[in-house]
């Protein structure tokens, strides 16, 4: 069979760089199918625990995005679908995508489970890495999108000899087929999208490791689901062997990475050091007397917050970091314990003994990867990674195919989200004449009129797997909800934000004429919106919801106290009713978009993100504080990788400057910012001409600076240069470089310390490609780089070797023993000599430099404060840019319509950048493409009839949404909802209660806070009949 | 103030307020400032009425301060077992604590208009927060333009009830007697409340 689809864009692989990518493009206007050959999308997100460094729980922040997607007008998902053949070219591809039979017909199955319940045949669960069983017929995970299940074709009875058909006779909806066969989908694509993600290491290839053979050996990724409260033992803590808690692990690092011995891959897999932290700081959650040992090489914390991660995992009790190699020794019989040979410098070889180790496996291109190679006519770099293009990663060789996630290359969530954010952007660019063609408007039913009707409110109380169920007695929970006032229906629910789950919720509003909805569950931070959502598919007006937040408030925290938290849990709940039966029904605002961006700073980053937006249509204005573009990358004119910079940056400048829809302001500075989403208002001071530009969003590429130390004689001696000096001395063939017979680098200056507490993240990079370079010209120079851990992630690892290969020097220092460098005279020659402990030998090792070269920080640039202040956006500790959530928001703020990319972030690669630069411009034009975006409901009102014209809600709002205007009555205060931000302080100077925050009134919040003493022990009111009293009698 | 004032009057035994770090709120408006002061307002109200201001404790602590917020609950939770039930640790019934917060609610406008007019002040750190409240003028402050006002709002909301003498008034609420001769001659003044010379008691005027 097949069929015949018109789409715009196919993204391949679901994982969250496959999510990410859809719900951009088809926000953008786009018609997107989602495929994944997995029977869920999620990807390996799906199977973490948590995501570092914010310990988020993974699932909990992915699966909104499942929800998102399945109900997006505008994308289809097919999963167990495969990419048959591509033909064509970019705008017009034919593309065959098959899809596998699962012998369930998706239409008819209701997600019930019965089937699986039925199955006489347990196999390895894949979902749980093999580690518990499921069935031959099963759903792959609980929150899985679709909802429903698969037959393993391998397993199953009937498909294998016919000796079994139960499931067909136990489904009552009659959706087992299990004569179904492949169908073949033929579609019309405009552009694909690659997002295939990755396989992990599998150290059963290499038989040192033990892993296959002593049980109690794992991998890291086993590892997250032992930790995860979905996972084989429901989350707590067990070894395979024995099923008991282990009280003393170890972690290997660089497992199937960075070694070049056959079956291992040379590059470093640039994700483990951060995960395996993770999993140590969880583990210590789990239980505070474990004893975590790490061994690794080195610390690659290069990621924004990394390094005080690190020190966090590192300050814990009872957890040792060592460096050393190892060898898996031996599987101690009776015990199950397994040994670990390993050296450190002061004791020599040693063998231990832990109950469990975990592998921290690397990761592996995806499976197949040839296959797909030749399927999509796309070209593989030597590691079999995509082929990319330094001056644009998301591209692949073949025009009109883009690639996101980790199949660029070993990279996390972040990366695979930003390259996903620009995927949307290039789509964008060669699709924009046919932007919102195929695409189709959400629509909801009509919303009922709730104000005649007496409350009734449904409470549903979600036990989020394991992590709320296994702590609080929900069966209780819901059974007291069911008691409470105005409750007629209350009901439990294992995963409220499954989007059948979430359905079931809408269902039960119409069914039982609810018109207030209570989710006892998680936080409304990340999942209000959708339950929001399913009241309004319901017809309930959407501030009829309310969030009781029993997993963050109660479960999580109080899980040694099941009884506590199951009382607590309660008083959430009661809490949480009364405020429902004060809830009014509140309006959203719909405002005009304005379609013209700002972007701030005319580096690589600013011109790549506005020459994007400026092709796909929309007008652009770049400002600039210097009196040219290029910014830093003036700097920079080679790469690792071997990308010619300076043409590039040339040929970007003469773009920018030519484009009809760019308009460039030169010694910019900006002293006013005001506006909100889709219409700020930004005043320039631009060549001694002030401009003001109305425009809908805002982009944030304001760069950052190169640290000029103070240690180490810069300053003071002509031959100690930064990375960036000796670069450009290199460039202009200097002399004293040329002349150079001996040059010392020292790297981690300025910070990783207390007052810059991150790593800089490209100077051990830069560091090795100036190094090479001095190599090149001069083959018989010494050089020696001291460093405290090399941070050449990723596949820049192969440059690091190449060095070391090339007789560049290598010598570790420690923070507490740092180099030491003063100036000499030898031979009548005038050096410098750097004396630094050798951490092999011990001792003193004296170095007589003709050049030092410092690897300084980058620093955030002077403006970023000021900037921050005027678009009232955030910044980390260390003073760059404060992304909106880490993981899944990496180019947003959290205030609406303002975006970044760049170093401005933090310190990052020119290809890193670029990407990012796209992702900024993907992530503006979902919101520039529509014509209007919704403001709050919950904004504040006033009583005119109790206004006294004091004032006081004026001078306390500094948003100036408030303002008086002439009334018969005198002037009256009145609140322009579009700037009000709803903060509430108006309400608490307002003398007389006459201004009120809606969705958050005085009685709302006064029922709450009665209700948070249950009945019988509130004090009693003295007041009798016909007091004017407090209300709460 | 109104909520924290329900709560106690409910008979929660503590009040918390969280919030972001001084100079690191997510509005521009920051009212974190106005919070503080409000805090310090609320416990010099509390003090007045007998109730101990230490039920009611501001923090800061940001987002991902998981771990302070723990130990902060755990404190306050520690303390306020220390000082016993609302109204038991301050040896006010529940009947005289719950006329207390409404004499509290009744002047409330009054409470703000105070904040407004001689208590707004913005600095940048705690500390001056810290130093402005502990201030001697702020007390005498405090003492003349609310400790009256509220001790007749106590007085003519005790008196709604029925009509009391002096030493009833004065047992009930837990004011010195010569201070509530002195309130109710000033409430007498203002026309709040006339002595009924046949009960031999004040009554509402």
């Amino acid at each position: 069979m097949t069929e015949k689809n018109l789409i715009d864009v196919l993204v391949v692989g679901g994982g969250i760089s496959g999510i990410q990518a859809s719900l951009d493009l088809a926000n953008s206007g786009f018609k997107v199918y989602l495929i994944d050959k997995s029977p869920a999308i999620g990807g390996k997100m799906s199977q973490l625990d948590k995501t570092f460094p914010s310990n988020d729980c993974s699932m909990c922040i992915e699966s909104p995005k499942f929800n998102e997607c399945s109900r997006h007008p505008n994308i289809s998902i097919l999963t167990y679908t495969e990419v048959g053949t591509v033909k064509g070219k970019p705008g017009n591809f034919k593309v065959t995508l098959v899809k596998k039979p699962r012998y369930v017909v998706e239409s008819k199955c209701t997600g019930c489970n019965i089937c699986a319940e039925y199955c006489p045949v347990k196999v390895p669960d894949k979902y749980n890495q093999e580690l518990s069983t499921n069935k031959a017929v099963h759903i792959y995970f609980s929150q899985a999108l679709p909802l429903i299940p698969y037959i393993d074709p391998e397993t199953c009875l009937y498909l294998k000899d016919g000796s079994c058909a139960i499931c067909e006779g136990v489904c009552k909806p009659g959706a087992i087929d299990l004569h179904q066969e492949e169908e073949l989908i033929e579609v019309e694509v405009g552009a694909i999208v690659l997002s295939p993600g990755f396989e992990t290491f599998d150290p059963k290839l290499r038989t040192d490791f033990g892993y296959g053979v002593m049980e109690n050996v794992v991998t890291s990724l086993d590892y997250e689901r032992i930790l995860c409260s979905t996972g084989p033992y429901e989350g707590t803590i067990r070894r395979p062997s024995d099923k008991k808690h282990p009280e003393k692990i170890a972690w290997i690092q660089c497992v199937g990475s960075r070694q070049v011995t056959p079956g291992g891959n040379s590059y470093c897999s640039a994700v483990c050091c951060a995960y395996t932290q993770k999993q140590v700081i969880l583990t210590k959650d789990h239980d505070a007397g474990m004893e975590a040992t790490i061994f690794h090489n080195d610390i690659r914390a290069f990621g924004k917050d990394f390094e005080r991660f690190y020190q966090r995992a590192e300050n814990l009790p009872d957890v040792r970091f060592i460096r050393s190699y190892v060898s898996v020794g031996k599987e101690i019989p009776g015990s199950k314990n397994v040994t670990i040979r390993y050296s450190t410098t002061d004791d020599g070889v040693k063998e231990e003994e832990f109950d469990m180790v975990v592998l921290s496996v690397g990761l592996n291109p995806p499976s197949d990867v040839q296959g797909l190679a030749t399927t999509f006519g796309i070209e593989l770099n030597k590691h079999g990674f995509c082929k990319t293009n330094p001056a644009n990663a998301i591209e692949t060789s073949r025009p009109g195919i883009y690639v996101s996630g980790a199949f660029i290359g070993p990279v996390d969530i972040p990366e695979s989200v930003v390259a996903a954010s620009g995927a949307n952007a290039l789509c964008s660019e060669l699709l924009s004449y046919r932007r919102g063609d195929l695409s189709k408007e959400r629509e909801y039913p009509v919303e009922k009129d709730v104000s005649e009707e007496d409350i009734r409110i449904g409470v549903v109380t979600c036990l989020c797997g394991a992590n709320i169920g296994r702590v609080v007695d929900t069966p209780s929970v819901a059974a007291y909800a069911g008691t409470l006032p105005n409750v007629v229906y209350s009901e439990e629910n294992l995963f409220a934000c499954s989007t059948e789950n979430a359905q079931l919720i809408a269902d039960a509003i119409v069914k039982h004429n609810l018109n207030r909805v209570v989710l006892a569950a998680c936080t409304p931070r990340t999942h209000e919106p959708l339950f929001r959502d399913t009241c309004r598919e319901a017809g309930l007006n959407q501030y009829f919801f309310e969030f009781a937040n029993i997993r963050e408030h109660c479960s999580w925290v109080h899980s040694k106290d099941k009884e506590g938290a199951t009382a607590k849990a309660k008083d959430i709940i009661r809490m949480s009713v009364a405020r429902a039966a004060e809830l009014e029904p509140l309006q959203e605002f719909e405002l005009p978009v304005n379609p013209q961006v700002l972007v701030i700073g005319g580096g690589l980053a600013g011109m790549t993100s506005a020459l994007s937006m400026a092709n796909i249509g929309f007008e652009v204005y770049l400002l600039e504080k210097e009196n040219d573009l290029g910014g830093m990358a003036r700097r920079i004119h080679y790469t690792l990788d071997g990308f010619d910079v300076q043409p590039h940056l040339k040929e970007l400048i003469r773009k920018v400057y030519r484009h009809p829809s760019i308009h460039v302001y030169l010694d910019a500075t900006i002293t006013d910012a005001s506006g909100y989403v889709g219409n700020f208002v930004t005043t320039v001071k631009t060549e001694g001409q002030t401009k003001v530009i109305n425009h809908g969003a805002a982009i944030i590429a304001t760069g950052a600076e190169e640290y000029k130390p103070t240690e180490y004689l810069y300053g003071q001696d002509d031959n100690v240069l930064t990375s960036l000096e000796l670069e450009d001395h290199i460039i202009r063939r200097d002399e004293k470089v040329t002349g150079s017979q001996s040059m010392v680098m020292i790297q981690c200056v300025g910070c990783r310390q207390k007052d810059r507490n991150y790593c800089s993240r490209v100077c051990c990079n830069q560091s090795i490609k100036n190094a090479l370079k001095m190599r090149e010209m001069n083959p018989d120079m010494d050089i020696y780089i001291l460093f405290r851990d090399m941070r050449t992630y990723g596949l820049k690892e192969d440059y690091y070797r190449e060095a070391s290969e090339k007789d560049i020097k290598f010598i570790r220092y420690e923070p507490t023993d740092k180099p030491v460098v003063e100036t000499a005279v030898e031979g009548g020659r005038h050096i410098l000599r750097v004396t630094v402990t050798d951490p092999i030998l011990g001792q003193k090792l004296a170095i007589d430099a003709d050049l030092l070269t410092l690897a300084a920080a980058i620093i955030p640039a002077p403006s970023t404060q000021s900037i921050a202040k005027l678009f009232k956006v955030a910044l980390n500790p260390d003073g760059f840019f404060q992304e909106a959530h880490v993981k899944l928001r990496p180019v947003d703020f959290a205030a609406d319509g303002v975006f970044m990319c760049g170093i401005a972030h933090y310190p990052k690669h020119i290809t890193e950048t670029i990407s990012q630069a796209y992702a900024a411009a993907g992530r503006a034009i979902n919101l520039l493409s529509k014509d209007t975006v919704t403001a709050s409901g919950a904004v504040c009102e006033v009583e005119e009839n109790d206004c006294v014209s004091c004032g006081a809600c004026i001078s306390a709002c500094t948003y100036g949404a408030i303002s008086f205007h002439d009334t018969p009555k005198g002037k009256k205060a009145t609140v322009n909802p579009v700037l009000c931000k709803g903060d509430g302080l108006c309400n608490a100077k307002c003398p007389t209660q006459a201004i009120r925050l809606k969705h958050y009134t005085d009685d709302e919040i006064f029922a709450q806070i009665d209700a948070s003493v249950p009945d019988g022990e509130r004090t009693q009111c003295p007041g009798g009949a016909g007091c004017s009293g407090c209300g709460s009698h | 103030m109104a909520f924290v004032l329900r709560a106690l009057a409910n008979g929660s035994d503590g009040v918390f307020i969280g919030g972001c770090w001084l100079g690191e709120c997510h509005y521009v408006t920051e009212g974190n400032y106005d919070a503080l002061s409000m805090m310090h307002l609320t416990r010099k109200v509390l003090e007045l009425i007998g109730v101990n201001p230490g039920r009611l404790r501001l923090e800061w602590i940001s987002g991902s301060e998981g771990m302070r917020y723990a130990e902060v609950m755990n404190d306050f939770g520690r303390q306020l077992k220390g000082f016993g039930p609302i109204g038991e640790g301050e040896g006010l019934d529940r009947t005289a604590l719950k006329l207390k917060f409404l004499a509290v609610k009744k002047i409330l406008p009054y409470l703000k208009l105070v904040e407004r007019e001689r208590l707004r002040v913005r600095f940048k750190t705690e500390e001056e927060y810290d130093n402005y409240f502990g201030s001697d003028e702020v007390n005498s402050l405090i003492r003349e333009l609310v400790g009256e006002k509220l001790a007749i709002s106590q007085i003519t909301t005790l008196l709604a009830t029925s009509p009391l003498s002096t030493r009833e008034i004065s047992d009930s609420l837990r004011i010195k007697p010569a201070e509530v001769s002195r309130h109710l001659n000033s409430a007498a003044r203002q026309g709040l409340v006339r002595y009924d010379e046949s009960q031999k008691r004040y009554a509402i005027a």
